[in-house]
């Protein structure tokens, strides 16, 4: 019976993990390369409002750009993987429900960074 | 997962109207939540209309009238009536607060009065403070040392006992604890704004050597890190102190040994 033990015993439970330091200090890292990044994305997408598919697609295929858009790619998906993560720790209780939800979170990251690396190496390689 | 709804037994019903029986010289009306442990029943607010000129004036002294001249089964913890024991925190018109500094007189039109929230309720007014207080044993809050007792006192520069000012008036009332929603979903890891406000306050003085250890026991993504500065706590806290402030220099100090 769980009732038995002692409120202390609880709370201790199984001692602390030695780590969520790296964690915080990471998503503050991403946010603060997010603003550049996020800016320059954003400027670029507003100066080409309208242009035609060749030259997007040649815009993004220049090397400085698309070495922007990489870095943009990694701190950006990075950064929702580390977001999501507290969010499903925070909300998500039932243990294996939230070891599914963590596993998705890191696959759904990585499927969406290495498909935009692909896309952004496939112009700028091509 | 996140409990949206209460459970069908915990829903708060209508409950008895306590009409004053002659008339009023300055009338104010009271919702009060109750709840009997022995009584089967759902939780329900009942309603006390007193006499605000025939009592003191803060919302403990409208209490205890309530208690002495209404309804003698209102229960609800009180003792110092002047913010330093930290006994009669609950929940005044949406916001945790102390119910012997809050005055009559800042609240307008019914006073809805509950318990500090997303407690267990032991009866009315009255919450299971069990597991902060043992979350409050757990950073082990007691000066710690190696070095040999020293023939008289600990000795402390007038900086480094600066350094405890806006952390030592902490009473340990609860207010900020519960009005947090991270604690609210987590309290069963997160130590919660209180507490982690008293483990600063042990980790920042500098008689202490054992820093270090304790930055060991917090460093955990749940213990510290669930606090997301949502800042209830600076809010709520009725000694106006900001436990936020407490926990992102406890994040500093983290940051600071690692990078």
């Amino acid at each position: 019976m769980s009732e038995m033990r002692t409120p202390l015993s609880r709370v201790r439970g199984l001692g602390s993990a030695k780590k969520g330091t790296e964690h915080f200090w990471l998503q503050r890292v991403t946010a603060l390369a997010n603003i550049p990044l996020a800016v320059f994305f954003v400027s670029a997408m507003v100066a080409h409002a309208g242009a035609d598919y060749v030259t997007v697609t040649a815009f993004l295929s220049r090397p400085i750009v698309a070495l922007v858009m990489l870095l943009l790619i990694l701190s950006m998906v990075w950064h929702m993987r580390l977001g999501l993560q507290v969010v499903i720790e925070d909300y998500i209780h039932g243990h294996m429900a939230k070891l599914l939800a963590l596993i998705l979170n890191t696959f759904f990251a990585l499927a969406v960074g290495t498909s935009s690396v692909l896309a952004i190496l496939k112009l700028t390689l091509a | 997962m996140v409990e949206i709804a209460l459970p069908k037994n915990s829903r708060v019903q209508k409950g008895i109207v306590h009409k004053a029986d002659k008339k009023l010289e300055k009338p104010r009306t009271l919702k009060i939540y109750r709840w009997d442990p022995e009584d089967p029943a759902n939780p329900r607010m009942d309603t006390y209309e007193i006499d605000a000129a025939d009592c003191g004036p803060m919302l403990l002294d409208a209490l205890i009238k309530i208690k002495n001249e209404i309804d003698p089964t209102l229960t609800f913890r009180r003792s110092c009536r002047e913010g330093i024991c930290g006994s009669c925190a609950m929940n005044i018109d949406g916001q945790n607060t102390l119910a012997c500094t809050k005055g009559l007189d800042e609240t307008k039109g019914k006073i809805t009065v509950r318990p500090l929230p997303h407690m267990p309720v032991i009866k009315d007014l009255v919450p299971d403070l069990t597991n902060l207080y043992a979350q409050y044993q757990s950073i082990e809050p007691w000066l710690k040392t190696d070095t040999p007792q020293p023939q008289s006192e600990w000795k402390q520069s007038r900086e480094d006992r600066e350094k405890l000012d806006g952390l030592y008036e902490c009473i340990l009332c609860a207010c900020c604890s519960t009005s947090c929603p991270s604690y609210w979903w987590n309290s069963d890891k997160y130590l919660g704004p209180a507490v982690l406000l008293q483990a600063y306050r042990w980790l920042i003085d500098s008689r202490d050597e054992a820093t270090g250890e304790r930055l060991d026991d917090l460093e955990d993504p749940f213990r510290v890190y669930r606090c997301h500065t949502i800042m209830n706590c600076a809010k709520a806290c009725p000694k106006g102190l900001s436990p936020a402030k407490a926990i992102s220099e406890i994040k500093k100090m983290m940051v600071t040994r690692e990078v």
